[in-house]
């Protein structure tokens, strides 16, 4: 069980009022992604949740308990932090163990346990080496293997991945979502990275200072943002958003139309560009095209390879079904 | 590029300094070593000649030469036990933030600048002073015997002395390694559920074993050479002679230079046992 719900909870360091009154249910068994700019207040979110930093004001249910001035140990979640915070002097097999031990569960138990998350998590051979003597994807997983012993109701995941390289970080992000869909524990996971928002997530909360901007799967924010906020930090590369005279042709204040929905040719088409900078991946070209009536390039892909070069010119045609909408607020127009 | 021509200019140029630093120590060794052999009376008939071990055997004979080692490494080891405890609570305590921390922690490392002749006397004639001291008034207060702290607890009373003057340097110390523990690993302890007095034994405590070791090996070079504070306070009475004091008597106060030169390299080799064992334990310390 780990269904956690937040109820008009605030935070202020000092005078700075750092989380607004915010709603939010965590469902049993989620995978929840909390994505944002640096500083928007996820780490904060997570640490309120944890029980490492007092909420101003508001309450915190775990499963339907008042856990508001429960104090961390026995909340019942287990957190992974982005520095490891392994214990450098004891051995990976000790650090372990050490929940458990203050838990004072028997030594066999504990054994069997150590041995269960070692194997699933390859580090057999690690078991008796100090942190110090590990490469960091390897302590990154004794990390999650000292949160998986304790079998807590909740994993919370502070950035985790954000000091590995960029092939590790591919290889840990499959694992973790292997891990959740084996043991069917919730998860809370903080990252800035939208790319593992959309790849782990069963609901994304997108933040922005202390604000949820909208709550959603990855699909639902993906397909309809909330506002421009949304719409400019889901999906990559980011979505145009144009306004001025383009947006008024519309009808309204603001238009997003994203590099993936954009039909590109060399003869013919709404809008007319030169091409700048073109970033070919190979499965992917991404163009940077300058248009004189908008101030900002657009991106916009096209599949595989495109032939073009540095100052052509080049057509554009949004696609109308997935042009976006918003309003002078930045809000969606459905 | 190191050619035989400029390794040897360097040997050439370096070779003062070395000489200089050798010379320092191995003069007084050797006067030491000489005069330990010989029958050095300066005041009743100077250099009678050689002794043989004669020196030796009499200062280790003497009924003052055990007691005094035991007063040494009693005043060595109260001290340490004392600023290792309440350096690292004392750390901690100015870890947390609070208000007028810079002052505070100014006037914490105070007492390292007083010379110990003066603290000595200042802790002799203003606190522990039986008849005016701010102690004996204390006793007084509440309706006690005053304590004769330097005659009746004369060690007790020095080892507080000493502690006093040192705890600074091993809370500066212990501090600094505080300081540089990473929260996140107690936040994470706090979450695998360990209280905070399990947390200080697994983690805080674990983290500050290098600082600990260092204070102590420093410590120790120094407490082991006291004698400042002995002498203005006791004057090396009430059992509170230590090895150096003892020495001080037998050259100076008993005008025995040989003598007190078997007693002088009889400290050299107490220091280099202690020496050795506190390398032992620092080096698998300062290793891990
Ligand atoms: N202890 C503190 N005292 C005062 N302000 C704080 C404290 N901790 C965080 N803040 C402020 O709260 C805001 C949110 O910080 P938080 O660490 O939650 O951001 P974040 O979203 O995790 O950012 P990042 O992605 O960079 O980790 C920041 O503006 C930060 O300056
Ligand atoms: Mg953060």
């Amino acid at each position: 069980m780990g269904q956690i719900k937040l109820e008009q909870v605030t935070k202020s360091f000092g005078p700075v009022e750092v989380i607004p009154p915010l709603d939010l249910t965590i469902g049993d068994g989620e995978f929840t992604v909390f994505v944002g700019p640096s500083g928007c207040g996820k780490s904060t979110l997570l640490r309120l949740i944890a029980g490492l930093e007092d909420i101003t004001s508001g309450t915190i249910r775990i499963d339907g308990q008042d856990a508001t001035n429960v104090p961390p140990a026995k909340r019942g979640l287990a957190m992974v932090f982005q520095s490891y915070a392994l214990y450098p002097h004891m051995s990976v097999r000790k650090n372990i163990a050490f929940p458990m031990r203050m838990a004072g569960i028997p030594e066999d138990e504990q054994n069997r346990r150590i041995e269960a998350a070692a194997t699933a998590l390859n580090l057999t051979d690690y078991l008796e080496r100090r942190p110090g003597q590990l490469s960091g994807g390897q302590r990154q997983r004794v990390a999650i293997g000292r949160a998986i012993v304790r079998e807590p109701a909740a994993f919370l995941f502070d950035e985790p991945l954000s000091n590995l390289d960029a092939a590790l970080r591919v290889g840990m992000r499959l694992e973790i979502s292997e891990l959740h869909k084996r043991l069917a524990t919730t998860m809370i996971y903080v990252t800035h990275d939208q790319v593992e928002a959309m790849t782990m997530a069963d609901k994304i909360v997108v933040l922005q200072a202390g604000v949820i901007e909208q709550v959603g799967s990855p699909l639902e924010l993906y397909r309809a943002p909330r506002n421009v906020f949304v719409a400019g930090f889901i999906g990559s590369p980011k979505m145009n958003l144009l306004s001025g005279p383009e947006a008024e042709k519309h009808g309204v204040h603001t238009i997003g139309i994203r590099p993936e929905h954009t039909a590109i040719s060399t003869e013919s088409g709404t809008w007319e560009g030169t091409v700048g900078v073109a970033e070919h991946l190979g499965s992917d070209t991404f163009l940077h095209v300058q248009c004189p009536q908008f101030a900002e390039p657009l991106t916009v892909r096209a599949s595989g390879e495109f032939p073009v070069q540095y100052g052509d010119r080049i057509f554009l045609t949004p696609d109308p079904a997935h042009l976006h909408r918003f309003d002078a607020a930045g809000l969606r127009i459905a | 590029m190191a050619t035989q021509h400029s390794r040897s200019a360097a040997r050439f140029m370096m070779a003062p300094a070395v000489i200089l630093l050798l010379g320092w120590m191995l003069v007084p060794l050797i006067m030491t070593l000489y005069f330990s052999f010989k029958r050095y009376l300066p005041l009743r008939g100077g250099d009678l000649g050689w002794t043989g071990f004669d020196n030796y055997v009499r200062f280790v004979t003497s009924s003052a030469f055990w007691p005094s080692v035991q007063a040494t490494l009693i005043i060595v080891g109260g001290t340490l036990l004392i600023t290792v405890i309440f350096g690292v609570l004392l750390g901690i305590l100015l870890n947390q933030p609070m208000w007028g921390q810079g002052v505070v922690r100014i006037l914490v490392i105070a007492p390292f600048f007083v010379m110990p002749t003066v603290s000595a006397l200042v802790w002799k004639n203003m606190f522990m002073d039986p008849v005016n001291g701010l102690f004996a008034h204390l006793w007084k207060a509440v309706g006690a015997q005053p304590i004769e702290w330097l005659s009746d607890i004369s060690l007790f009373s020095i080892v507080l002395i000493v502690s006093w003057q040192w705890l600074p340097f091993a809370t500066l110390i212990l501090l600094t390694a505080i300081q540089s523990l990473d929260s996140e690993q107690l936040e994470a302890a706090e979450m695998d559920g360990a209280p905070v007095l399990k947390r200080f034994a697994y983690i805080t405590l674990p983290h500050l074993s290098r600082a600990i070791t260092i204070v102590i090996l420093i410590e120790t070079i120094f407490l082991l050479s006291i004698f400042a504070e002995i002498f203005v306070t006791t004057g090396g009475a009430f059992g509170s002679r230590t090895l150096t004091y003892l020495i001080f008597q037998r050259v100076l106060e008993s005008q025995n230079v040989g003598l007190g030169s078997a007693g002088g390299v009889y400290a050299i080799i107490l220091a280099n046992i202690v020496a050795i064992f506190l390398m032992r334990i620092v080096g698998k310390n300062l290793d891990a």
